[in-house]
């Protein structure tokens, strides 16, 4: 099982999400319901990806979501600082430029 | 249907596993463990793993569909400079003509894995197995020592 964990920190206007870990088909599902719930909570969320060791198409789908969630309610939304193994398959995606903002 | 031939010589590596997604991480430990046995360095590693995952979980997802998945027969082979993948499972025959990347161009979840699959493997064939008891996926990376 592949080990994820989180933190949330909210400061004036914005809450930043650092996820720590590795993000698969596993686990995506509830890394779904920290993103939106965040979201819900927030006018602006930052998901800090640096330290994430690996991400599937799963992991990605969650960000797409939250990305689309926020715009339709003119939030912000963004992938911060991702880590190389994130950046790669956010290359391959072609979203790098959509989710790093 | 395309049929395709075995890849030559033994395994570097092969597993019969209960494929589910906690099994995923373990997958992605013994792939990375045979890349390296192959000499492949860490951005082509990094990139085979990918794939493999997400041919994995396209599995459970769309061949058994349920998250208890089901049983799968992995095998890693090395072909000169070409990598070969197999992946057999024992679920309901695909319909091959669906299998295809989406288009990139709208951003939306979903469906990016085979897309992947398909931007890091050099050649990637779906096949139904000869006696019509599962699916059987072949892939091969050309080794080129990134």
């Amino acid at each position: 099982m592949a080990e994820l964990a989180h933190q949330l920190v909210k400061t004036d206007g914005e809450t930043r999400l650092t996820v720590e870990g590795e993000i698969d088909l596993s686990n995506s599902r509830d890394l779904r319901a920290v993103i939106l719930a965040a979201l819900a909570d927030t006018r602006a969320l930052a998901v800090d990806l640096s330290a994430v060791r690996y991400i599937d198409s799963s992991g990605v789908a969650n960000l797409i979501e939250g990305f689309q969630k926020a715009k339709a309610q003119k939030k912000s939304f963004k992938v911060v600082d991702p880590s190389e193994p994130v950046r790669m398959v956010l290359r391959m995606a072609r979203l790098e430029t959509i989710l790093l903002g | 249907m395309t049929t395709a031939p075995r890849p030559p010589g033994e395994p570097v590596w092969h597993r019969r596993l209960a494929l589910d997604p906690p099994a995923l991480s373990d997958l992605r430990a013994h792939v990375r463990a045979a890349a390296a046995a192959c000499g492949l360095g860490e951005a082509e590693t990094a990139r085979l793993v990918l794939a493999v995952d997400e041919a994995a979980q396209n599995i459970i997802r769309h061949g058994y569909q349920s998250d208890a998945g089901g049983p799968v027969e992995i095998a890693l082979w090395q072909d000169g400079r070409d990598l070969k993948v197999r992946l057999r499972d024992f679920a309901p025959l695909a319909d091959l003509a669906q299998i295809r990347p989406r288009p990139l161009d709208q951003v939306r979840p979903g469906g990016l894995g085979t897309h992947l699959i398909a931007t890091i493997m050099d050649e990637v064939v779906y096949r139904h197995a000869e006696d019509g008891s599962g699916n059987i996926l072949d892939m091969s990376m050309r080794w080129r020592g990134g």
